[in-house]
């Protein structure tokens, strides 16, 4: 079990040294990177935006239920649904349903180029396999993932909009004056550091899951699940690390 | 040319490759025959450095393959092209971008350029008006050619072909067998074909290794399979009762 671990992890260093070498023609890897940037981020905004609405609109209506009978003024409601969004609602749970979509295509699309040769293929015109595979996976990652967290974090402050002050719990006056209290943008820049740390996380684990498959169709459905798994727990991980890091 | 020396292959204790000594030549077609299971594909995988060889020396003319670092085994490659056994086309991609795929990669031609190239050995194997198909819109039998095109768009000095006319009807097999003759020849190529198909064996046998049990037991050219004794290639070449009848009246009839 160790020793297996430790064989991954080494494995899975060296593939990542591989993946960032020199690319042998900019404009292919361009050209790769910016299909990725489309495929990750337009791709995953819809989903983004709804369970971003959701995440603010339910963390607003809990709070505003805690709230009901405290001395605690009404208005934090907007504070706390900002802070507990920016802090860790947005980029975690996010990036752990990206580590779903995003992981899982990226793990089954390299397994199935494994499976059916395509890979060897390359490898034969002399490609470098791994960077050309994985090099624009990463960078469009990096890029486009924050932009998304950032836009959950947005639209997440929305929906808690939506579901205290129609409904009457608080004036749009009072949730406004919430959100605009007590900033601190150092909170902001934490949210960035997960976003990018996640990122590379949920990249660059199922491509190594799926660089590396064997087998046949049932391999490759266990390396798209493990992808997830794996990614899931090491993004927790690192939440959890960057929270102790960043906050003493 | 290529020459192996010794080769191994051992996966998890099972011998698979038991020590084989062979040379490849440049301008011919060079055969690798055995039944199923023999360790062709292995033998062919090890040449193009796709497995390593558990011991044994590769060289490419004056070049000792197992020395190489990743660097100078992927410049070597540019001038090595392969088809797969199960042709291995990006899928995602129509034929015009498959066989363009190498020269977008390590050339630094222009677009006009480019897609001459590529009209060019396109019509090489017989295949025009494909370009805007995928290959999931093509037959078999033109996967394997749009295979030979990307393999030869780099203008490869090597070129390997795993089974290249396995699946197919006689007539289109003998008709891509003919083609990488021709490519061979034309531009002095060292080509290696894996096959166990017995008509490529009769006619584009210029040089013959076969392997049986991970051991090479006969070399030679077409023309000496007939009278060879050795009983593992005949059991293989002339398998059927028929073909042993025919055999048999074949050296008869030269023999008076
Ligand atoms: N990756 C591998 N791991 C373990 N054993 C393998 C592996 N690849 C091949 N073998 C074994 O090596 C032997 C030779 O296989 P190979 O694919 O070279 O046969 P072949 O001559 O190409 O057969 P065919 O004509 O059917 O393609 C087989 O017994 C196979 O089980
Ligand atoms: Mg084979």
């Amino acid at each position: 079990m160790n020793l297996n671990f430790l064989y991954n992890f080494g494995r899975y260093l060296v593939l990542l040294r591989t993946a960032l070498s020199r690319p042998e023609k900019f404009s292919m890897y361009w050209k790769e990177t910016m299909r990725q940037m489309n495929d990750i981020g337009v791709g995953s905004l819809v989903i983004v935006c709804l369970i971003s609405v959701f995440i603010g609109a339910v963390t607003a209506v809990q709070f505003a239920y805690q709230l009901q009978d405290s001395f605690v003024p009404s208005y934090y409601i907007g504070y706390i649904v900002r802070d507990s969004t920016i802090i860790e609602l947005a980029p975690t749970i996010t990036c752990l349903v990206l580590a779903g979509k995003v992981g899982s295509n990226i793990a089954a699309e390299s397994g199935g180029m494994r499976q059916k040769e395509h890979i060897d293929a390359m490898e034969i015109m002399g490609v470098n396999t791994a960077a050309y595979l994985i090099m624009p996976k990463l960078i469009a990652a990096l890029f486009v993932i924050p932009l998304l967290v950032c836009t959950a974090a947005v639209v997440s402050i929305g929906g808690g909009y939506l579901s205290s002050v129609p409904t009457g719990w608080i004036t749009d006056a009072e949730y406004i004056r919430g959100v605009r209290s007590f900033f601190e943008p150092y909170y902001v820049f934490m949210m960035f550091v997960k976003a990018i740390v996640f990122a590379f996380i949920l990249t660059t684990v199922p491509a190594y899951q799926g660089y590396y498959v064997r087998g046949g169709s049932i391999e490759l459905g266990q390396a798209s699940t493990q992808a997830v798994v794996y990614s899931d727990i090491l993004i927790l991980l690192a939440d959890y690390l960057i929270a102790i890091l960043l906050t003493v | 040319m290529i020459r192996i020396e010794s080769i191994r292959k051992s996966f998890d204790e099972v011998e698979v490759l038991k020590g084989v000594s062979a040379s490849f030549e440049q301008g011919k077609t060079n055969l690798i025959i055995g039944k199923s299971g023999a360790g062709k594909t292995v033998m062919l995988k090890i040449l193009v450095g796709l497995l390593r060889p558990t011991a044994g020396d590769i060289w490419y003319d004056q070049t000792n393959f197992g020395q190489l670092d990743k660097r100078q085994l992927r410049e070597l490659r540019m001038d090595v092209g392969m088809l797969f056994q199960g042709s291995a086309l990006f899928d995602s991609m129509t034929v015009e971008e498959n066989v363009r795929f190498p020269l977008d990669m390590f050339t630094n031609k222009t677009a006009k350029e480019k897609l001459d190239r590529v009209n060019y050995c396109l019509e090489r194997v017989n295949l025009e008006g494909v370009n805007r198909k995928y290959p999931s819109e093509t037959s078999g039998g033109m996967q394997k050619r749009i295979g030979i095109a990307r393999s030869i768009v780099l203008e490869p000095k090597y070129l390997f072909c795993d089974e290249p006319n396995s699946g197919l009807d006689p007539t289109t097999a003998l008709l891509i067998d003919e083609l990488i003759v021709d490519i061979t020849r034309e531009n002095n190529i060292t080509t290696v074909i894996n096959t166990h198909d017995m008509n490529s064996v009769m006619e584009i046998g210029d040089n013959i290794i076969l392997l049986h049990l991970g051991e090479l037991t006969w070399t030679g050219n077409k023309d000496e399979v007939l009278e060879s004794d050795n009983q593992v290639l005949q059991d293989f070449i002339f398998a059927s009762p028929f073909l042993q009848r025919l055999r048999r009246a074949a050296l008869s009839s030269s023999g008076e």
